[in-house]
This record gives structure tokens, sequence and C-alpha cells, in this order.
């Protein structure tokens, strides 16, 4: 994946970097899986590396096709990128070992949704129980997210397409 | 080994700052805005990646109720992420919306240029 | 796209097999992978390829966009009506328990109308974000 990563930086063909895109989405699907993260490989698989890639190409054919080159030099970034870094890499020291089950985040709450998800609601899917049932209200805010999303594109880009051209465009409005 | 087993323990979280870190170089130092998108793609890959490997159990199975099977792989970060992931999806299809019109207004989606011409009105 | 024969048979081949499997994905969510966000998306995917091999006017005519606004606006509707069944059963907002004459019951039943709503919202908003990030004049024929 960090190879892939590494490949969209320095590539300049927006549509290989599109397409690289898509590819890192899915391999970051594969190793969900291997995390044993099935619910999420699954939408990863389908959002990123499906709907995600085609809506940048959608946008790739109103725009541009390939990058400019910039003739300016790029040591601040790299700076900054290296110490912000460093510091994450120091933060991590005190993080709990992979995988381990003594985690605080598998404390708490999680050990009751297990325990108790199959007795009060009967369903054999975990998440899918915890997302509908136990943290329904996150669901309905993410559903009104997504309707939000939907209605601010087309309002951005208006169901007449490029304002600049009147007259031939008025009757492709459906 | 000391060493051995702080990499071996906290492997998961270095390799979730080096994509982390490669996202935010995209970001700040390209000056294509649909570059940038994708950079924030990555960023956002990264911080699942993360949570996800905090919720694994060593030994555990998929989080699906079954008879034969005693431990889990942490459930609840899976949600989380669900919800990140749709939301993500959506706010980049905002962005995108905004980078066509950004070309219809300016004619141009370099970073660089489109300041120039800011600067000159 | 529209004078590549291969690609139009292979595809009225798959749409419907496309479908299909979101529809599985949706209901079979309780006992595998699955539930409304990956089939909301899985369903927009395949109306997203008739988009792209026949063309976006013709998408356009299957899918008007008065119909993707209802159905968008349907699938919130859903999940919000359900809350409030809850509270007009007796419950709290969103209690699924009281939906039916046994909790688990009304929980199977909370969680299938629930999950209906938040597929259908999904799947409207994808199509609809698909056909106005891609819908040009004339643009539509020459798009590889």
């Amino acid at each position: 994946m960090a190879i892939t990563g590494f490949a969209l930086v320095r590539l300049r063909n927006l549509f290989a970097v599109v397409m690289l895109s898509g590819i890192f989405t899915l391999t970051a699907a594969l190793l969900y899986v291997v995390l044993d993260a099935i619910d999420v490989a699954f939408t990863e698989a389908a959002v990123g590396a499906g709907v995600a890639t085609v809506l940048m190409l959608g946008t790739l054919a109103l725009t541009a096709e390939r990058e400019k080159i910039h003739p300016r030099s790029n040591w601040k970034p790299v700076l900054l990128v290296c110490l912000t870094g460093g510091l994450l890499i120091y933060g991590t020291l005190d993080m709990p070992g992979f995988g381990d089950p003594a985690a605080p985040a598998n404390h708490h709450v999680a050990p009751r949704y297990i325990k108790e998800s199959g007795s009060e609601i009967g369903i054999p899917n975990i998440v899918t129980s915890i997302l509908a049932s136990y943290r329904g209200y996150d669901t309905l805010g993410e559903t009104v997210v997504i309707f939000t999303a939907a209605i601010g594109v087309l309002v951005i880009i208006g169901r007449t397409r490029r304002r600049r051209r009147s007259g031939p465009d008025e009757e492709e409005v459906p | 080994m000391d060493l051995l087993r702080v990499v071996g323990d906290l492997y998961n979280y270095w390799i979730v700052v080096i994509l982390m870190m490669t996202g935010f170089y995209v970001v700040i130092a390209q000056g294509n805005l649909i570059k940038k998108i994708v950079g924030l793609n990555i960023f956002q890959v990264s911080v699942f990646v993360f949570y996800i490997s905090m919720s694994k159990v060593d030994g555990g199975t998929a989080p699906i109720l079954d008879d034969s099977i005693a431990v889990y792989s942490n459930p609840l970060p899976h949600v989380l992420i669900l919800t990140a992931i749709v939301v993500g999806v959506a706010t980049m299809s905002l962005a995108l919306a905004m980078v066509v019109r950004i070309q219809n207004a300016y004619g141009t989606i370099e970073e660089d240029e489109i300041e120039a011409q800011e600067g000159a009105s | 796209m529209t004078g590549h024969p291969i690609l139009r048979i292979v595809s009225k081949f798959l749409i419907p097999l496309i479908l299909l499997f979101a529809l599985y994905v949706q209901f079979h969510g309780d006992f595998g992978p699955g539930g409304g966000f990956q089939a909301g998306v899985i369903f927009a995917s395949a109306f997203i390829l008739y988009a792209l091999i026949f063309g976006v006017h013709t998408a356009r005519r299957v899918m008007p966009a008065w119909l993707c606004r209802i159905l968008l606006s349907i699938g919130v509707l859903i999940y919000g009506g359900v809350g409030v069944v809850g509270i007009l059963l007796g419950g709290m907002y969103l209690d699924y328990s009281v939906l039916s004459h046994e909790p688990t019951h009304g929980q199977h039943l909370g969680i299938f109308l629930v999950e209906l709503g938040v597929g259908v919202t999904v799947a409207a908003a994808m199509i609809t974000i698909f056909l106005t990030l891609s819908g040009l004049p004339g643009q539509d024929e020459e798009e590889a």
C-alpha cells in the first residue's frame, strides 16, 4: 500500500492517479479482511474502488487531464511532513500492542455488545445490530449526511451544466 | 530483545503513520486540486486502517455470532468506520462538485494559477 | 461506448445480476456481512454501469431527476418514521422493542425497516451525484 501511495505522489497523469487511488483502496479492503473486519472491507471495496473512482473519473472528464509541472522547491513541506511523522511515531510508543486482548479499546462497552447482542436482538451479525439498534442515532445522522451531500451536489453544479454557454443548453434541463 | 518486541507490537501504527504522512504531503505540496482530493482520500484510508488495526484481537474471528467460536474481534470500531467511509465518500463528492465549479469559474484547477487570478482581480 | 457490441451484450447480462446481488446483500445483512450501505452502493453501481455503456441521456430517461429526489427523501423518512412509530406505540424514539408483540421480533422488524431506508437513500444519492457530475451536453458519447 505504501508503494502505491508513493507512486501517487510522483505521477503527473491524472487519469493514472485516479486509477492508482482505486487500487489503493482495494488493497486497503484486502487488509481489512485480514484484520477480521469483513463488513468494513465490503463497504470499502464497493465504495472506494467502485463509486469513488467513477466519480473522480467523471470529474476528470469535466476538467483537465494532466498536472502542470511545478518549478518551485519542495523542502518546506517535506520538513513539515518528517517532523509530524516523527512526533506521531514518538506518540505511538505508549500505545497497546497489536492484537492485545487487554487493550482499553476492548473493554467497557464492546464485551457487553458481544455478550448481550444474541439475547437482546437475536441476529448473528453483531456489526449490523450495533449499527441499526444500539447506535441507531448515529446511522440516522449518517443517512441525513448522505442526503445533504446529494442535495449539495445538485445545488453546486446545478441543473444547467455550463452557465457561460447559454441557449442550446436550456433543453438539457431534465 | 526489547527493541524487537517494541517493533513487533507497534509496527502497525508505524505503517499507518507512513501512509498518513504520504497523504499529508500530497495535500500540502501538490498544486493540482484533484490530486489534493486524492491525497485526502489516502489520509482518510490510513486513519481507517489505524482504527481497524486497533480492533483486532489475537486469535479472534470476524464478529458474527456462532456457537463454536469463543473470541471475537471488537465490533465497535467496525461500526464507526462503516459510517466514516460513507460520510467520506459524501464529502469527497461535494469536493469534486466544487472542483467542477472552480473549473467553470477560473478555467483552471492548478492552485497557483487560481491564486494569480485572485490576486490580479 | 454504444458502438461496442460485446460490452452491450455482457452488460445486459450482468446488470440484472448486480441488482439481484444488491437485494441479496440488503436483506441478508443480518446473517453475514452486508446491510443497507453496501446494498445501496452496489445498486447504484449497477445503474452507473448502465449509464456508462448506454449513455447518460438513456439513463436519465430510466431514472429521471424527480424520481431520484423522491427516493432520496423517502429513505430518510422511513428511518425517521420508524422512530416516530416507536414513540406513538409507547416507547422511546427509535426503540424497536415495542414494535411487535415480542422484543426480539420488534428488533428484527425495526432493523429491517431501518436498513431498507438507509439502502434506498444511499442508492438514490449515489445515482444523483453521478448523473449530476457527469452529465454534459454532447460529451457522454465520447466519454471513455
